[in-house]
């Protein structure tokens, strides 16, 4: 990595160099008091490109800054993007470890056999596209393209989803739906009409209260809502926080309620209580946009806060003392629906329920609340008309899920697994930028439906777990070496972002909309993609609004005004049409009660673990991203395993010391694959463990990630599945430690 | 002109983005670091409180680090920045052994090797790349000689600590509590 | 329950878990130094005295060892640099605070000028030998003129490299085991003690085996009572003085330094010595051996000990 200069006699000379350029002083923002110059200072790098991050799912957009020899030296936020405000996240920041990563997906690899054991060899992308375009045709001339699905979860699955349907299936489904956050966009969705969506439209940075449920941003690095949250407390917001777990921001939260795990509806209903029998709820707000108040009423008359003491163990003085605080800053409130709440299989109902206290609390459409964010009208480039599928996934479920959205991508993975009760299963799956080992819950399961494929791809940047059941393995080139779609997002001002390729593809890596175009050009869908190549392409979508490729490139972000003036619809209670059966914000759920579901949430009782288990309690940590920066050698630096915590109590009980290993072992029986480490710790409550998802990797190729921490996907078997969506309720897990290691376990 | 950094731990998240930026901003190797996060849990279960802080060299300005060099690689720059000249420094470890935060590390290439404040970016006004990455704005830096700036101001309105001031080297990284 | 931990996986090569960055390079060159400063300073003080023909091993044959020691020594320091490529910096500069820096510059000096002492007394010992250059004799002839003067510089050189490296350990006021200013002192006499055995024991005369014997004893009653006394001061002193002290009292250190150190390196040869002199047979050998090695592991202990010890968490 070292040159022959060391780095800063290289900045030095180039910095003097440049000296004389005037504009070396940095411009002096007097509100905020802080030198807002450019990240870097003008002749301290050659140049810069603009890029939005591939890391996690906030994209960000940034800059790319290379020096003379086009090496990547560093990345950096850009100034004017709302998800960034100029600063990236500890991930973003170790992007450049994704590029530099020497365990990287170099070639296209295609399975096959050598003296009976199966090995992948080298193949040239012609004849990966061949036997890719011979799997499908084949495929479809047996079982119908509808039976080949996507799972995508990265910004190049966009092409293969248009070479999906221009193949003939719209079966696409992102793991972030029926894994993460699909109750709380149905529970919304039900509620008010509309979503909550990704980036959240929550008002953090002008919020007096934030009351988060299992949330635990600061771990949670999601760049948006960390940058705003410690904005508000700046400004003297309060936060509230209802975790088992004593997490980062429940350390700096006014109240921390230590809540028993799979009891939050219980708080939440009791909340509603209190605020609508104290009459601390916002009547006129409710009055005109609320329907079904004395439903709610009723329903919630009997949940005081002392039936929810006894269930939740929170106390009822506490329980009313933080209602009160949401009330009065009221309507500058949020309770936070949170991102990943496939918990324990009533979660559509539980977010129903955040959604009925926001109501309450008067903050939907207004400042400080939620907020109705735009994006610009952003038109493709022309292309035929798809065809339209026979069939789609939901026909695998007939009857189940109504209220679904988006693909489920458990649910296509539970329809590939052949069974009598059914004419047809999946046949095909085309894998990008998910680690579907990792992902879905109840791996056995997901074997199972790897195993009766017809034909796996996977595009992927790294040899992650998923890649060695493949057929046919695609190398990706990293967010740095390519360009993808332009970066359209809904926000409180419509902006547009482009990713350009910092450095040219290394080893023999690709972007995906080469890939996609290469396969469909393969399957005689080339016409699909008319474009020559993704500059035309990307230039021809900027002109039409009013931009070009070559702006953007040297902009790299760029805001639009708003269409229309309504970023706080409800704010003086202006008319409003809400996209509902009733048109109005629906705290009885009509929409609920025709597909036969409850209209109102109602507690239910959760297993606890039995005698000598531990409920087992998953999240993230700050400087990884879950599988996909395991491997990454900036981010291993700062966390290369993670451990579990245990309450000292608990510790004292069974004789462990902090940092020594052992073995989980769940409810089911099964083990860890690999020991973890121990963490004594208080700030974890005695009848749960916690670990951070993401470690525990069996792929040998994964040279800093391969048996390092354990894997909490390993141990996730009982799923609890929504009725009403399908999400996969996976906190239903209890684990027990060994010390000795499981039964090597046959694939 | 007296160069100090603060470090607001009620803002801290502990995310180490400050770690990566100063790795990618200085070449830092892989395997070593120039700051890093340190997560203090006081109590037990639910009375708990959390300390969160980003340490690294303090730049004292009783350096025992400068004092103890014998070729004067270790020394004062500009406001009090502490800095180790590569092409004087033998490599001796007097630094890191004087150190009492060990902020000092040895570099692959042999010389010694710590936070330099990014004293090529603040020679041109910047904020070191720390500073300036934190999404919670959560680092100041600036003159305390100029009563004026930001972490003048912060020093004056909240409370504040330093690490181990009983170790006597008057360091110049602080922590608002 | 506090729990103190660093978070961002920081783990800097010999700084952590536990500082390491001197090997056995630094403990090796201390043990070689302070032998060779006690050689020097017996020699040059015995001198001084007029006690030269008396006293032949001590003042005129122990010396020639004294440059392959310290070259020795040197080679080992030069080892332990890690930008060894720059060492020639150490004399481009005096920095009158940095005990390191005295060093550099007291070696520098000691080492021509302990070739220079024993080219005085080379006749002495190889009577016969002949140089082939008649400068040398000039040379060596214009050198015994100032024979006294050489002594006194040499006693005063002496005692600070017998002393410099515990000073220079006790100036990082990081370490809290070595933050003590016995150990100068300690390191000294320590030095001391292991060139009066090693006197002793390569003496022909009974004179003078007596009489360093006797030195020797006193020596190790002053170590004895100067380790003693710095367990006394670290305990007396502040949480993270008891802390480092109790690595010996119980800790890791326990057993090494008063079984090895202690008992076998002091205790049991100081008791030997005493029987010598009352006649009773006991082979030369064994006090010595047990001595050099005792010193040897003293250097060893309390470099790695200082660097285990700690303020921070």
């Amino acid at each position: 990595m070292s040159t022959n200069m060391n780095r800063r006699d290289f900045i030095k000379v180039a910095g003097m160099g440049a000296g004389s350029l005037a504009f070396a002083t940095p411009l002096f923002d007097f509100s905020k008091g802080e030198i807002l110059a450019p990240d870097t200072v003008p002749g301290m790098y050659a140049k810069r490109t603009p890029t939005y991050c591939e890391i996690c799912f906030w994209k960000c957009a940034g800059w790319v800054h290379t020096n003379d020899e086009g090496k990547i030296w560093k990345v950096t936020g850009h100034e004017d993007d709302p998800h960034s405000n100029g600063r990236l996240c500890p991930r973003g920041t170790g992007g450049v470890g994704m590029y530099n990563d020497e365990d990287r997906l170099k070639t296209p690899l295609i399975r096959t056999e050598v003296g009976g054991i199966q090995t992948f060899r080298e193949a040239s992308w012609d004849e990966a596209f061949t036997y890719i375009a011979d799997g499908l045709k084949k495929i479809a001339k047996e079982h119908g393209p509808e039976c080949t699905a996507l799972f995508s979860h990265g910004s190049g699955g966009k092409y293969f989803g248009d070479l999906l349907k221009a193949y003939g299936s719209s079966n696409i489904a992102a793991p972030s739906y029926a894994q993460c956050r699909g109750p709380r966009e149905v529970g919304f969705i039900a509620t008010y009409g509309e979503g909550v969506e990704s980036p959240e439209r929550v008002d953090i940075r002008d919020t007096r209260c934030l009351v988060l449920i299992g949330s635990h941003f600061g771990e949670n690095m999601h760049n948006g809502p960390v940058q705003e949250i410690a904005q508000a407390t700046s400004k003297g917001a309060s936060i509230i926080t209802v975790d088992p777990r004593f997490s980062t921001v429940a350390s700096k939260s006014k109240f921390w309620l230590p809540i028993k795990p799979a009891t939050d509806m219980a708080l939440l209903l009791a909340w509603m209580h209190v605020i609508i029998n104290e009459n601390l709820y916002d009547k006129e707000y409710i009055e005109k946009y609320a329907y079904g108040f004395e439903d709610l009423k009723a329903h919630v008359a009997q949940m005081t806060p002392e039936w929810a003491y006894g269930i939740t163990t929170i106390k009822p003085e506490t329980i009313r003392e933080t209602a009160r605080e949401m009330a009065n800053a009221s309507p500058r409130v949020i309770v936070h629906p949170g991102r990943h709440v496939t918990w324990y299989g009533d979660d559509t109902q539980r977010l129903r329920a955040v959604a009925m206290l926001n109501a309450l609390l008067g903050s939907w459409g207004r400042r400080g609340g939620y907020y109705y964010p735009e994006k610009v009208n952003f038109k493709k480039y022309p292309h035929p008309a798809f065809p339209k599928p026979a069939r789609t996934w939901k026909d695998a479920y007939p009857g189940k899920f109504k209220l679904a959205g988006l693909a489920l991508a458990s649910g296509i993975c539970d329809a590939t697994v052949p069974t009598t009760e059914r004419d047809c299963s999946f046949k095909g799956w085309i894998v990008n930028g998910t680690n579907l080992i990792h992902t879905l819950p109840d791996q056995a399961n997901t074997l199972k439906a790897i195993q009766a494929l017809d034909l796996l791809v996977v595009i992927d940047t790294m040899p992650m777990e998923i890649t060695g059941y493949a057929d046919v393995i695609l190398p990706e080139c990293t967010y740095l070496e390519r360009y993808d779609n332009i970066r359209v997002s809904k926000h409180r001002e419509p902006t547009i972002a482009l990713r350009m390729p910092a450095a040219p593809p290394k080893y023999n890596t690709k972007p995906a909309w080469w890939m996609a175009k290469g396969l469909a050009n393969k399957m005689g869908l080339g016409h699909f993609f008319p474009w020559e190549n993704i500059e035309e392409k990307l230039d021809w979508e900027l002109k039409q609004v009013g931009t070009s490729l070559e702006e953007m490139q040297r902009i790299g972000v760029k805001k639009y005004k708003r269409e229309y003036d309504d970023l706080y619809p409800m704010q003086d209670l202006e008319d409003f049409e809400f996209n509902t059966n009733t048109g109005k914000i629906e705290l009885y759920s009509t929409a609920m009660q025709d597909e036969g579901y409850d209209p109102l949430p109602k507690y239910k009782a959760h297993e606890e673990p039995p005698e000598g288990y531990y409920r087992l309690i998953y999240g993230r940590a700050p400087m990884h991203t879950f599988s996909r920066t395991a491997n990454n050698p900036n981010l291993t630096d700062l966390m290369d395993e993670n451990s579990v915590w245990v309450n000292p109590k608990i510790a004292k009980e069974w004789d462990l010391k902090n940092d020594q290993y052992l073995w989980l072992e769940n409810q089911d029986g099964v083990v860890s694959k690999t020991p973890i480490k121990v963490r004594v710790t208080e700030r974890i409550r005695f009848d749960s463990v916690y670990m951070v998802h993401g470690f525990g990797h069996t792929n040998k190729k994964l040279t800093r990630a391969y048996g390092r921490g354990a894997s909490d996907a390993d141990l996730i078997t009982r799923v609890h599945i929504d009725p009403v969506m399908g999400g996969t309720g996976m906190r239903g897990n209890f684990v027990t430690f060994r010390f000795e290691a499981g039964k090597e376990v046959s694939s | 002109m007296r160069y100090a950094m603060a470090v607001d731990t009620l803002k801290c998240v502990g995310c180490s983005d400050c770690v990566v930026a100063c790795q990618t901003e200085n070449d830092v190797p892989i395997g070593h670091c120039r700051d890093w996060i340190v997560e203090k849990t006081t109590g037990t279960y639910p009375e708990l409180q959390l300390e969160i802080r980003s340490e690294r060299c303090n730049h004292c300005a009783n350096a025992p680090c400068v004092r103890t060099c014998p070729t004067e690689a270790s020394h004062y720059a500009e406001g009090g920045i502490v800095l180790v000249e590569e092409s004087e420094c033998i490599g001796c470890k007097a630094c890191i052994t004087s150190c009492p935060y060990d902020a000092r590390f040895i570099h692959p290439e042999g010389y010694v090797d710590k936070c330099t404040f990014c004293i090529h970016r603040v020679e041109k006004g910047q904020n070191p790349a720390c500073v300036s990455v934190c999404p919670t704005h959560a680092m100041i830096f600036g003159d305390l000689d100029d009563l004026n700036s930001d972490i003048s101001r912060a020093m004056a309105t909240r409370k504040w600590k330093s690490l181990i001031p009983e170790a006597g080297t008057d360091p110049k990284v602080f922590y608002l509590i | 329950m506090i729990e103190e931990i660093i978070t961002s996986g920081r783990m800097n090569p010999e700084i952590d878990p536990v500082l390491h960055v001197w090997g056995w390079e630094i403990p090796f060159y201390l043990f070689l130094g302070g032998i060779s400063a006690g050689i020097l300073i017996f020699s040059a003080y015995f001198t001084l005295r007029n006690r030269q023909d008396e006293l032949p091993v001590a003042v005129k044959w122990m010396p020639l060892a004294v440059p392959f020691l310290i070259g020795i020594g040197l080679i080992a320091l030069l080892m332990d640099l890690s930008h060894v490529l720059y060492f020639w910096q150490l004399f481009t500069n005096i920095r009158w605070e940095s005990p390191m820096s005295w060093g550099a510059w007291t070696l520098g000096i000691i080492m021509p000028l302990s070739i220079a002492w024993i080219a005085t007394w080379v006749e002495d010992i190889f009577p016969k030998w002949d140089w082939k250059f008649d400068e040398v004799k000039t040379v060596i002839n214009w050198l015994k003129n100032y024979r006294r003067y050489m002594a006194q510089i040499l006693i005063l050189l002496s005692v600070i490299l017998g002393m410099y490296t515990g000073i220079l350990l006790s100036a990082f006021n990081a370490r809290p085991f070595w933050n003590t200013s016995i150990l100068g002192p300690l390191f000294l006499t320590s030095g001391l003690s292991a060139s009066a055995a090693l006197i002793s024991f390569f003496s022909k005369s009974e004179v003078e085996k007596r009489l360093f014997t006797r030195i020797d004893i006193i020596l190790i009653g002053i170590e004895l009572f100067m380790i003693i006394h710095l367990f006394m001061g670290h305990l007396a002193g502040t949480q993270v003085h008891i802390q480092a002290a109790q690595m010996f009292l119980g800790g890791a250190f326990t057993v090494p330094f008063w079984v090895f150190v202690v008992g076998l390196g002091l205790l049991l040869p100081v008791v030997l010595e005493i029987l010598e002199l009352k006649h009773k047979f006991i082979p030369a050998i064994v006090p010595v051996v047990l001595i050099v090695a005792g010193n040897l592991m003293l250097r060893f202990i309390v470099v790695n000990a200082g660097q285990a010890s700690r303020w921070l968490y």
